[in-house]
């Protein structure tokens, strides 16, 4: 290994110059976007595909803020989907009660398995979260609670805070569009406060981070923790949503595909993770006919961006404009 | 038959048969991943996916072509390299000087592309690989039933590693090998064509992974998927052992599937498992594995 070779992170989107207040318009003109979409499009297939991009932003905060490819971020999505599932099916929580333990379930996760890998640096971090959910995903497979093949099934929705029924799906919209909006916003205060500019210090270069004084596992283990909770947010959600929880949200495809998502859209830019998430999901449901092409042609995007496109989509505009998106 | 804490001994050593057989293959991916990461830098995310096209080009020579197993342990390893060399030089000589992660994202997505590719043709399902006439059968040895094929698997995989530990760690060639892992612009100062030596280094690695595939083409079925859950496993193993010493994958790539073996035979429930667990274990202790410097 040679000493030369800078440690390029990922490519950062945003200008020196740029100020954060282009990103704070950016999430408003999402919000009001997607406050209007149930006109254009089918309000469930919209609140699936915000738990999805909320999953993407999650990972962002890790990948794309700290620099950490984290290949095994579906056992915090599935982990929280199934404890949400089992908490309003078999517990009878309310939906609010179940999304909460699912959140602070991956959390907790998080830390646990963040305890394990964040000392190991780069491609070894990314192995061994792989390898942690795999350990996930085979727990997942043999506990009695999460029934195998079938998973959990027929989760009932309920009433949020005992008013709002959920059982239509208009109204769910609206209230995964709340939760997904104060992810995105809680990951916007993270990525600027003091926090968040420490954590890309470490990104941009860790040796002299330490230098500077700087406890770098302890803000790397911050970061995995709460993009962990936040991806239990997103699968926790989602239980709710779909009303099932199954082997697919802890597989490792999950994880692969949350990567592609915020590749796509943008690694290190806050709404990019978004657009990915709807541009890969907008693929899959044109392609669902075509069977296993879908997997080649996720995998040729893969190529494609990593080799000539590593901004992704929003990177590329928020470069060319000179703004942070 | 003895029984020895509830277990006939004939269970246990038909595990531990079974384990070295998957040890065998872990260490023959685990060092493959090794070499080609020592060189370039690149967690091989495809390794599974030519490993499964290794058994794939055992079976297309057999059923199109009527070439039999014995060929096919070259053919196919030499065929999946030369793939593999395309690759390096069209697509990751490119990512040089970038982040580690573009390396394991554009791999991974190589990976993709060549499981959907297969499995768009010949589905989820195995397609069988005879045993060769050669070693058909097998011996009983008192103990045990011992069939020939897997014993001439452990046999011949051992030797491979060792030849390769011999390469790499005796010979000028392996000599010449390390220094250009450890310094490329002063290696190439001394006249050699390091991008060369690469190029030819990841179709080494992954002609490895192919030679696993034809090895493995008789024992488990031919699927598209038989390398996309291997792989996770073998990562794991990388882990444990350290990606830095040759001898650490061989050694760990055989004792873990001993460990799986046994699981097997006294905790079932765990024996998906055992291997990451381990590396939990193994992480806490020594975060850069047995064998492996400091990463």
């Amino acid at each position: 290994m040679t000493d030369i070779a800078p440690h390029a992170p990922a490519p950062p989107a945003s200008a020196p110059a740029a100020k954060s207040s282009t990103e704070l318009l950016a999430i408003a003109g999402l919000a009001l976007v997607l406050a209007a979409a149930p006109l254009a499009a089918y309000p469930f297939f919209l609140a699936q595909a915000l738990c999805l991009a909320l999953f993407a932003c999650a990972f962002n905060l890790l990948v794309g803020y700290g620099g950490l490819l984290s290949f095994g971020h579906a056992m915090f999505y599935g982990s929280a989907s199934y404890l949400a599932a089992h908490a309003a099916k078999v517990w009878g929580l309310p939906p609010e009660a179940a999304i909460l333990a699912g959140t602070l379930g991956a959390g907790l996760l998080g830390l646990a398995s963040g305890a394990l890998s964040i000392r190991s640096q780069g491609i070894y971090f990314s192995m061994i979260t792989l390898a942690l959910a795999q350990l996930v995903y085979f727990i997942a497979l043999q506990s009695p609670y999460t029934h195998g093949e079938d998973g959990v099934q027929a989760v009932p929705r309920g009433k949020l805070f005992g008013l709002i029924d959920l059982s239509n799906d208009v109204t769910l919209y609206y209230v995964v569009l709340a939760i997904f909006l104060f992810g995105l916003f809680s990951i916007y205060r993270i990525v600027h406060s003091p926090f968040g500019t420490v954590l890309k210090a470490i990104r941009e270069n860790e040796t002299r981070a330490i230098s500077l004084g700087y406890r770098v596992d302890q803000y790397k283990r911050a970061a995995f923790v709460l993009s962990a909770t936040l991806a239990g947010l997103a699968g926790a959600t989602k239980a709710i949503v779909a009303q099932s929880a199954t082997l697919t949200d802890v597989h490792w495809t999950t994880s692969g595909e949350v990567i592609l998502m915020t590749l796509v859209g943008g690694m290190g830019t806050m709404v990019g993770p978004v657009f990915g998430a709807f541009v890969i999901l907008a693929m899959q449901n044109y392609l669902s006919t075509f069977g296993q092409w879908v997997m080649v042609i996720q995998g040729a995007i893969f190529v494609v961006s990593v080799l000539s496109f590593r901004r992704g989509l929003i990177g590329e505009i928020a470069n060319r404009f000179k703004i942070s998106l | 038959m003895i029984p020895l804490l509830g277990i006939t001994t004939q269970a246990l050593f038909a595990q531990l048969l079974v384990g070295l057989i998957n040890g065998a293959f872990y260490a023959l991916l685990s060092l493959g991943l090794a070499v080609i990461f020592g060189m370039l830098n690149i967690v091989n995310f495809a390794h599974g996916a030519l490993y499964m096209m290794g058994a794939f080009f055992a079976w297309f020579l057999l059923n199109a072509l009527h070439i039999g197993y014995w060929p096919a342990l070259v053919l196919a390893p030499l065929g999946v390299a030369i793939f593999g060399m395309i690759v390096e030089r069209t697509m990751l000589t490119r990512l040089q000087g970038l982040d580690h992660i573009y390396g394991l994202l554009l791999t991974f997505g190589l990976a993709l592309i060549i499981q959907g590719l297969f499995q768009n043709y010949f589905g989820s399902s195995g397609q069988p690989y005879p045993v060769p006439e050669l070693l058909k059968g097998g011996a009983n040895l008192g103990f045990m039933y011992l069939p020939n094929y897997r014993a001439w698997t452990i046999v011949f995989s051992l030797a491979v590693c060792l030849l390769t530990w011999f390469a790499i760690e005796k010979t000028r060639l392996g000599a010449v090998l390390r220094a250009a892992t450890e310094n490329p612009q002063l290696t190439r100062a001394f006249g050699v064509n390091v991008p060369r030596l690469i190029t030819l280094t990841y179709g080494f690695g992954v002609g490895l992974a192919a030679l696993a595939g034809v090895l493995a083409a008789p024992i488990y079925q031919v699927r598209p998927l038989m390398g996309a859950d291997l792989i996770v496993v073998v990562f794991a193993v990388v882990v444990i052992g350290g990606m830095g010493s040759i001898m650490g994958s061989i050694v760990t790539g055989f004792a873990l599937g001993l460990i799986e073996g046994l699981t097997k035979v006294f905790y079932p429930q765990a024996a998906n498992t055992v291997v990451f667990v381990v590396m939990a274990l193994v992480l806490l202790v020594k975060p850069a594995g047995l064998f492996g410097r400091k990463a």
